[in-house]
């Protein structure tokens, strides 16, 4: 229990602050819009009277968090009971598409990082050649050439799911391969000479030493690989027109000035994202187990 | 028979500081079933001499054989099993599993590896532990399991490069008893490397006295405590006064300048 009280306090005191922080950002950011209106109309209005107003705006430049939470729910939980969980309305339906779409992307992403890494470890051909281009890469704004691969895949009949996920794995591949060419570099001079005495092949080193040793680096690029991944699956939804998923949503509401629309999808796609990169820690944390690594205190 | 041989060995490290001298005209034979120690300071190059022996050093001249034919081949033909400073054990690696790595490696098959885990583990006094980690393990025993595992090879030679360093005195003393137990048994050569005079006395045939800059041999010392060496020997006159010409062999070659 005092460990329940121990962890859960720090997070809960964060989220009130966070709220609290909200709420105050809305009333001061949403209150000009009552003053304006109310001058219009040539009246005089209190704090007191713009105070509730400032949180049930249509439009409010910053909506407030119970607003969203509303328009969170009427578009997932209340959808779903009413037997609509996959309708076009539905966040769980458009953060479904994102979420396919980022996972094909992160499975990508991280199996062309590895072979990367595998290369670049293995070959100083290709790590003066292929490492500058990896890091190139990272550096063109994502948001200037999604639009590109889109047309250009679309140009070749590739739509919907792929090149959402190729775009997705662009921005993923980076860091895992990053992680691992250091994880595949990282076991100790004397384990690579007891391979050697052992006249171990490379494939043997390579599976028996620096695989193993390379995994717990896997695990935490992976984490920051699913992260990009999501952003680079909603990225990839703003240029095709709007048509389902988190980025459509973003756009939609942006073109209609429907604040509370692209928070509510922004919220989402946190919790996503927070949902996958939890997961992935929980798969490293087993993989550790399994491999007998002591765990860290606590 | 003489297992090891090398002849004017010279080998020189190219550094940002220039050259480095690291051996320098190395005459040395170790013949069949002896236990030798190489004893100086750092610098002297006795792991250096270990290293090229089993071929993780390519020497810049001179020659030498390892069971007469090249470290490189010897290592090939796994005549040799190599201890480190450290453990070295994979710490995602049971106790067994470890033990068992170069024999997956060999390409053995299953059943003999477990046969040959068990008897190595039980050799070291490390029966019961196979399915631990070796973080589980305290040091010593952790020396001993990476022991196993380089007896498991069936090596005809152990090369031992300052095994015990990193040990505390008490589990130190009682490894250099079933060292010595171990290398009556199986009648294997041994190389030593070992900063300890104490230690190199104690169990080896012969001591090879080494000095730095460069490194080089300084005197062999012969060492015939007998066979039977009881942990007591090391207060005989015998034993001191080996221990006093490898002192003052260290001393005349600047080991304490």
């Amino acid at each position: 229990m005092p460990m329940i009280k121990q962890r859960l306090l720090p997070i809960f005191t964060v989220v009130a602050a966070i709220i609290t922080i909200w709420y105050a950002g809305a009333i001061f950011l949403n209150a000009p819009f009552e003053y304006q209106t109310a001058a219009r109309a040539d009246q005089q209005i209190s704090f007191a009277e713009v105070l509730p107003k400032t949180m049930a705006q249509q439009r409010p430049v910053l909506p407030a968090p119970h607003q969203v939470a509303q328009e969170i729910w009427k578009t997932t939980g209340a959808m779903v009971m009413r037997g609509r969980a996959f309708s076009n309305r539905s966040l769980i339906n458009h953060a479904w598409v994102t979420l396919s779409a980022t996972l094909l992307g992160f499975v990508l992403g991280t199996a062309l990082g590895i072979l990367l890494a595998v290369g670049i470890v293995h070959s100083k051909v290709m790590a003066k050649s292929v490492m500058p281009w990896v890091i190139t890469s990272q550096t063109i704004p994502i948001l200037a050439i999604a639009p590109m691969i889109i047309v250009v895949l679309a140009s070749i009949g590739l739509t919907g799911l792929m090149p959402k996920s190729l775009i997705s794995m662009y921005l993923s591949f980076f860091p895992v391969t990053v992680g691992m060419v250091k994880g595949l570099k990282s076991p100790e001079v004397m384990h690579m000479d007891l391979m050697h005495t052992y006249s171990a092949s490379r494939s043997q080193t390579f599976w028996k030493l620096r695989w193993p040793s390379s995994l717990p680096y896997l695990f935490t690029s992976m984490k920051i690989g699913i992260a990009a991944s999501l952003v680079g699956a909603i990225v990839g939804e703003l240029p095709t027109g709007a048509v389902a998923g988190l980025g459509a949503r973003l756009l939609a509401g942006s073109y209609y000035g429907q604040t509370v629309q692209i928070w509510s999808a922004l919220i989402i796609a946190a919790i996503c994202a927070g949902l996958l990169v939890t997961l992935i820690g929980i798969i490293g944390d087993q993989v550790n187990r399994r491999m007998g690594i002591r765990e860290a205190s606590n | 028979m003489t297992v090891i041989s090398a002849a004017s060995l010279n080998l020189t490290f190219e550094t940002n500081d220039g050259p480095v001298h690291a051996l320098s005209d190395i005459n040395l034979d170790v013949q069949k079933g002896e236990f030798v120690s190489l004893i100086g300071p750092s610098g002297c190059g006795k792991t250096t001499l270990l290293r090229v022996i089993a071929d993780l050093e390519k020497p810049t001249g001179g020659a030498i054989t390892v069971e007469g034919t090249t470290p490189e081949n010897a290592r090939l033909n796994r005549a040799y099993g190599y201890v480190f400073q450290a453990s070295a054990l994979f710490p995602w690696r049971t106790i067994a599993d470890n033990v068992a790595l170069p024999l997956e490696v060999m390409g053995l098959t299953q059943a003999e590896r477990q046969k040959r885990v068990t008897e190595n583990l039980k050799l070291v006094d490390l029966e019961g532990f196979e399915k631990k980690f070796p973080w589980q393990l305290s040091g010593g025993m952790q020396q001993r399991a990476s022991i196993a595992r380089a007896l498991a090879v069936q090596p005809d030679m152990l090369l031992m490069d300052e095994p015990f360093g990193a040990l505390d005195e008490i589990v130190r003393d009682h490894l250099n008893v079933q060292l010595l137990k171990l290398w009556k048994e199986t009648g294997k050569t041994i190389v030593f490397v070992t900063h300890s005079i104490p230690e190199a006395v104690y169990l080896s045939t012969k001591i090879v006295v080494m000095s730095p800059r460069p490194g080089r041999i300084h005197e062999i010392i012969d060492c015939d405590l007998g066979e039977d060496r009881p942990l007591e020997v090391r207060e005989t006159t015998k034993f001191l006064k080996i221990a006093q010409r490898v002192r003052d062999g260290l001393a005349a070659g600047h080991a304490y300048d």
